[in-house]
């Protein structure tokens, strides 16, 4: 598992690479709350492209980015989720807390 | 139900075999042809159980998880995830989506994310003595 930062004017934009578990998830929690406090940027987006495997320790990691957000101003946006890691974040009720998209199916 | 065929694995209660315990019970699905979304399911359902054996069960202390995996007639896969852990007092809170004690970065959707993943879902457990969860799925692979 690992997360490559990418930061642009007022946006961080993270991609996630590998499997989400409640084992990974608090590795890449820090990596990602580091660049969050020190830029508060106004949008945060998680790119799902690369992960391969998540159960619901990503909702956490995606509710927890939130809260974060919301305390620098900013917003969150998750993209290219796969199909089941997408069912997970609905049974959540994300797509309330900010934009979330599937992977466009080729 | 008659037992086809049957897999026991433990494994010690540590996050980093979350990724072994859901792989290993894959691979022993896998004779049963299922499809790429049966399989998700599967380890996904797998990962929640292990998971909260590990943040719950052993949350003091760690211990074995013990996971048996049986194959059913009529393609069906029986999953036990058992820990010897602290144990459930109120089953039902426990499996109320949102519900958790393992703070703000568990969502609490363990249970809701296995009943939506699998066919069955069910909780035996007893304080101090542990918790047994058991998932139920039917296979049909191609045939869907």
């Amino acid at each position: 598992m690992s997360a490559k930062i990418e930061y642009k004017p007022k946006e961080i934009k993270v991609y996630l690479d590998g499997e989400i578990d409640h084992h990974s998830a608090s590795l890449l929690r820090a990596s990602i709350d580091e660049a969050i406090i020190q830029k508060k940027p106004s949008m945060l987006t998680l790119d799902f492209s690369d992960v391969s495997f998540m159960d619901s320790s990503g909702i956490g990691l995606v509710m927890g980015r939130y809260k974060l957000m919301k305390t620098v101003g900013g917003r969150i946006r998750v993209e290219n989720l796969s199909a089941s890691a997408y069912r997970v974040m609905v049974l959540a009720g994300l797509e309330r807390l900010g934009e979330i998209k599937q992977k466009e199916v080729i | 139900m008659k037992t086809i065929n049957e897999m026991r694995l433990s494994v010690d209660s540590r996050s980093i075999n979350e990724g072994f315990s859901r792989v290993a019970v894959a691979a022993f699905i896998a004779c049963l042809d299922p499809n790429v979304e049966e399989l998700t399911d599967i380890k996904t359902a797998v990962s929640e159980a292990v998971t909260n054996a590990i943040v719950h069960g052993y949350r003091d202390y760690q211990g074995k998880i013990y996971i048996t995996v049986s194959l059913l007639e009529n393609n069906i896969v029986r999953i036990k995830v058992r820990d010897k852990g602290v144990g459930i007092a109120d089953i039902e809170k426990a499996m109320q989506p949102l519900f958790t004690t393992a703070g703000s970065e568990r969502a609490g959707l363990g249970f809701a994310v296995m009943e939506s993943f699998m066919d069955r879902v069910r909780v035996l457990s007893k304080p101090g003595a542990g918790t047994t969860v058991t998932l139920e799925k039917k296979i049909w692979g191609k045939n869907i």
